[in-house]
């Protein structure tokens, strides 16, 4: 069938959209109206499921199907979805509590089913929509509401819950970069299988800058480092800086020094399912990974459920359910 | 070695009964639900009505011997209707001394009694907190105790087999029900063939247990104490194919039904919760019927799950028990705010909390009316025997999709467990499902409604033209988008409360049975028909007029309720809980007044305590 073509104004709702001026979330939003078009898929076939928080409003704002429902059950409700009709599109928009902590039971078994669901987490390190308590990936010793001697809880690192609830595919992107986000989110589409996309979003009213030492212009190409499959793990204004394996630890060295040349530096695999140098990465915290750590394709529970069905069927005794209801140990009353 | 023919044989007396109620008790691991199931399903196969009532505890395999392990299965059979097992036994089969402890109390005097007395020793005494030997005392002198050593028999009887002594002592309880079978004339060939064809590939076990079964009824006839057989005569029973059915089967079965005259694939979201599993393990074994199970990672993303299968066009339907309906109330909100087609199975258990488990209780009914967060209405209905399980379990989907609204359906552990015959229905005699969802068209408007139902109508994702956003936020009462306006509010849920009202114009009219009028009127709901109905029964027999109302529509209520009640001088409600039904219809009716009966004691009502409280009243 074919593909109508569309533009990002097709994907914009009539609703008036409700986050506070500066917050980040208008730049995902636009940034996943952009890469909709470019999906190849018709309008009708896209469903965005969301919970609770800021970010949950999301799907109001885009021209698609959509529900907007209770804390923390979007990837429940979204995986009846996906099992109820597999050619949709189904999309989560959720944020660090309504994934992580209401919903961490949901998120954590999506995760290990590995149903075609795309997963974006927009983690602001707070609960903003109810106005500034910590969450669980706020870190020890913020002050916050309900931590004003600061936080004793020690945080989730998103990547490493996922990774190690059997994630095939985990990305972590700036709050601030749209193109950046609208080519991972076309890659995230493009992936078969559950999809992890960590937002790091900056809430400008409870929690402002909490990303800026990674995020700020001035200063990300020397704290971040964009992973791409294939490519050396090299980062730096200047790209000379990069990852060797030391040990079982990650270090950063510079080309140059101490007869470190780009032979050395390690390169990405996303596709390996061994899962411990994405784990690696998903912890480091100098440089902080950004891109598709990890993207290993595997049968989605979709099509092995679908497998099943049709071996089912194809040695079923009965073609109906009278056959099946008259089958067996019946008896005639005359 | 005992055969049919090396045997002396007495001569006896044949009698012919209109009724029978046998219990087989033993130990959780002595195959008492086995025994039982083939008792009930050769005598229905004969022709006879029956109920059954299975009774185990919550372990799987409680320490032997033990009082807190004992499992038993009661069934009766009968020539005439038979609406319940009964209240006391006219024969109990007691497999070991704590068996029979706990369950003596329940044989009628001069009734027979079986027990197997190899395990009558002081190491099972002790267990059972048995100081003397029942069986020397003098304690069952008002019996007739049939004393059988029932484990040795069985071994000599498979003594020539490679079984070891373990595996042979497991076929006892073959033995026992062949000796019953001789008593009561059934025939063997039933449960000959349910082993051939269930063990099949294990020959040694279809013939250690076939020659068990054989062992036991061969022995039986050379018994000299039992000095009279019985007949039990078919019942005279609406012509038509039938079948033994279970309600927890029945209900998986309706629901599939429904979903086929809908033309819909059927959607379950659900997670393990005794006494419900057996409806989620049902229905995993046919996706070959377009049945899609998906076992969640928890009760609410059972019905999570399920509203997402509903929001994208399936049947969608959740099952669990009361924790577990606990789990699901914000979610059951969420489907009622959106309104969207959603079936809820409710198999009631004793409570609170864990409770009783693996005991019947009607607890929850106020649970089911009332247990939500803000304003929310939903439609209730009540099977009241295993086999209209089917019946309301199709109807709740019927009404859900075509009002797209939730709808709560209350089972209970009795009825999900116990079972009788059941008539066949074709999909073809059962009524058309029309699900209210627009399939075209370059407009919608997600709450236009129905003017006559109040229903909306559904677009499912993948519909070009129909995208648009549901979500729980009040919504305007045309465009659907969030609204905040106070009288927006107001009007909706008034609109919510009279949309689930107005299926009163869908819901049959009340009858009530044995009287129209008369002296008292027993008000039930769900699955205490059938002890209600026997209870009924036998007082009009006594000469009182007494009527029986039962209720399968518990919100909206039929409308010819009050009609029925004005013709009785009293009203009593009789319920599994401290009073739930007679509070609703306190608030509903205050012009009367209701009196009460109420038993939780996680077992059902019996005949004599219901009467006895019945001519109290009157």
């Amino acid at each position: 069938m074919e593909v109508k073509q569309y533009t990002f104004k097709d994907f914009q709702s009539n609703q008036e959209v409700r986050w506070c001026p500066g917050c980040d979330d208008y730049v995902v939003l636009r940034a996943m109206q952009k890469a909709l078009p470019e999906m190849g898929r018709n309008k009708e076939d896209f469903v965005f499921i969301s919970g609770i928080g800021c970010s949950s409003r999301f799907p109001y704002y885009v021209d698609t199907y959509g529900m907007h429902t209770i804390h923390g059950r979007a990837a429940a409700i979204a995986s009846g979805v996906k099992l109820a009709n597999p050619n949709l599109s189904v999309w989560v928009a959720t944020g660090d509590g309504d994934a992580m902590a209401i919903g961490g039971n949901h998120f954590i078994h999506l995760l290990r089913r590995n149903l075609n669901i795309k997963i974006i987490l927009f983690n602001n390190e707070i609960y903003g929509l109810t106005k500034g308590q910590f969450s669980p990936t706020s870190l020890l010793g913020q002050k916050t509401k309900t931590s004003p001697y600061g936080n004793i809880q020690p945080p989730f690192n998103p990547g490493e819950l996922a990774i190690g609830s059997s994630a095939r595919f985990f990305a972590r992107i700036g709050g601030n970069v749209p193109k950046e986000q609208t080519e991972l989110f076309i890659q995230a589409e493009k992936f078969k299988g559950t999809a992890l996309i960590e937002v790091l979003q900056n809430c400008v009213i409870f929690n402002d800058g909490c990303y800026t030492k990674y995020t700020d212009k001035e200063v990300k190409d020397d704290v971040q480092i964009l992973l791409e499959h294939g490519k050396p793990m090299l980062f730096g204004k200047e790209k000379n800086k990069g990852l060797v394996l030391k040990g079982l630890k990650l270090e950063v060295v510079t080309l140059g020094e101490n007869g470190v040349t780009e032979a050395n530096i390690l390169v990405h695999d996303a596709k390996e399912s061994d899962p411990t140098m994405h784990l690696m990465l998903a912890r480091l915290k100098y440089p902080l990974a950004t891109g598709i750590i990890r993207a290993v394709e595997d049968a989605t529970y979709e099509e092995v459920d679908a497998t099943l069905e049709e071996k089912v069927k194809a040695n079923a005794k009965f073609k109906t359910v009278d056959e099946l209801f008259f089958s067996g140990e019946t008896y005639e009353v005359k | 070695m005992i055969t049919e023919d090396n045997q002396v044989k007495p001569t006896r007396e044949s009698a012919e009964l209109e009724n029978v109620a046998i219990r087989f008790v033993g130990d959780s691991g002595d195959g008492m639900q086995l025994t039982g199931t083939q008792f009930s399903d050769t005598s229905a196969m004969f022709g006879n009505d029956v109920a059954t009532f299975p009774n185990y505890p919550a372990e799987i395999r409680a320490p032997q011997g033990s009082l807190y392990g004992v499992s038993g299965f009661q069934v009766q059979i009968g020539s005439v209707n038979i609406t319940s097992p009964g209240d006391s036994v006219d024969m109990l089969v007691a497999m070991n001394p704590a068996a029979l402890k706990t369950n003596i109390g329940s044989l009628k005097a001069g009734q027979i009694l079986i027990v197997d007395t190899d395990e009558f020793n002081s190491k099972n005494f002790e267990k059972a907190h048995i100081d003397v030997n029942p069986l020397e005392d003098g304690s069952l002198s008002s019996f007739k105790v049939i004393q059988v050593a029932m484990t040795s028999l069985t071994r000599e009887a498979l003594s020539g087999m490679t079984l070891d002594n373990k595996s042979m002592t497991r076929s006892k309880n073959m033995f026992a029900l062949g000796m019953v079978y001789f008593i009561y004339n059934r025939s063997m060939e039933h449960t000959v063939e349910f082993f051939e064809k269930k063990f099949g590939k294990k020959p040694e076990v279809v013939e250690a247990n076939v020659k068990a079964l054989k062992a036991g009824y061969y022995f039986a006839e050379t018994l000299e104490i039992i000095s009279t057989t019985y007949q039990i005569a078919p019942a005279k029973m609406k012509a038509g194919t039938y079948r033994i059915i279970n309600g927890n089967q029945a209900t998986a079965w309706g629901l599939m039904a429904a979903a086929h005259n809908a033309d819909m694939r059927l959607f379950l979201g659900s997670y393990p919760i005794t006494p419900a599993t057996e409806i989620l393990s049902e229905l995993t074994n046919y996706p070959n019927f377009n049945v899609k199970t998906f076992q969640a990672e928890d009760e609410i993303a059972g019905i999570t799950s399920s509203i997402g299968a509903a929001f994208a066009g399936n049947m969608a339907v959740t099952t669990t028990s009361g924790p577990g309906l606990a789990l699901k109330t914000e979610a059951m909100g969420l489907a009622l705010m959106m309104e969207l087609p959603l079936v809820i199975v409710n198999v009631q258990r004793g409570g609170p909390s864990t409770g009783l488990p693996t005991k019947t209780e009607q607890s929850d009914l106020l649970q089911a009316l009332y247990g939500r967060h803000g304003e929310s209405p939903m439609i209730v209905l009540a099977a009241s025997t295993p086999e209209n399980c089917f019946n309301y379990a199709f109807q709740a989907c019927k009404l859900a999709v075509e009002h797209n609204t939730p709808v709560i359906l209350l089972t209970d552990g009795y009825i999900a467990n116990g079972s009788a015959p059941w008539k066949i229905q074709k999909t073809s005699e059962l009524p058309k499902i029309t699900p209210r969802v627009i399939k075209t068209g370059d407009h919608y408007n997600p709450y236009d409604r129905d003017e006559k139902t109040l229903a909306r109508s559904l677009a499912y994702p993948g519909t070009p033209n129909m995208e648009h956003r549901l979500g729980g936020l009040e919504k305007d009462k045309s465009t659907g988008n969030i609204s905040y306006v106070p009288e927006n509010h107001e009007l909706m849920v008034q609109i919510r409360e009279e949309k689930v009202q107005r299926v009163q114009n869908e819901i049959p009219l009340l009858k009530t049975e044995y009287q129209e009028e008369g002296d008292l009127l027993v008000i039930g709901w769900g699955g205490t028909y059938g002890n209600l109905s026997a209870a009924v029964h036998q007082i009009n027999k006594e000469g009182y007029k007494v009527g029986h109302m039962h209720l399968n529509y518990i919100n909206p209520l039929p409308k010819n309720v009050v009609d029925i009640m004005k013709k009785f001088k009293k009203l009593v409600v009789c319920e599994l809980n401290t009073g739930q039904m007679a509070k609703v219809f306190r608030i509903n009716f205050p012009e009367f007044q209701f009196h009460q009966y109420n038993k939780i004691q996680g077992f059902p009502f019996t005949t004599v305590e219901l009467t006895d409280r019945f001519k109290e009243l009157i």
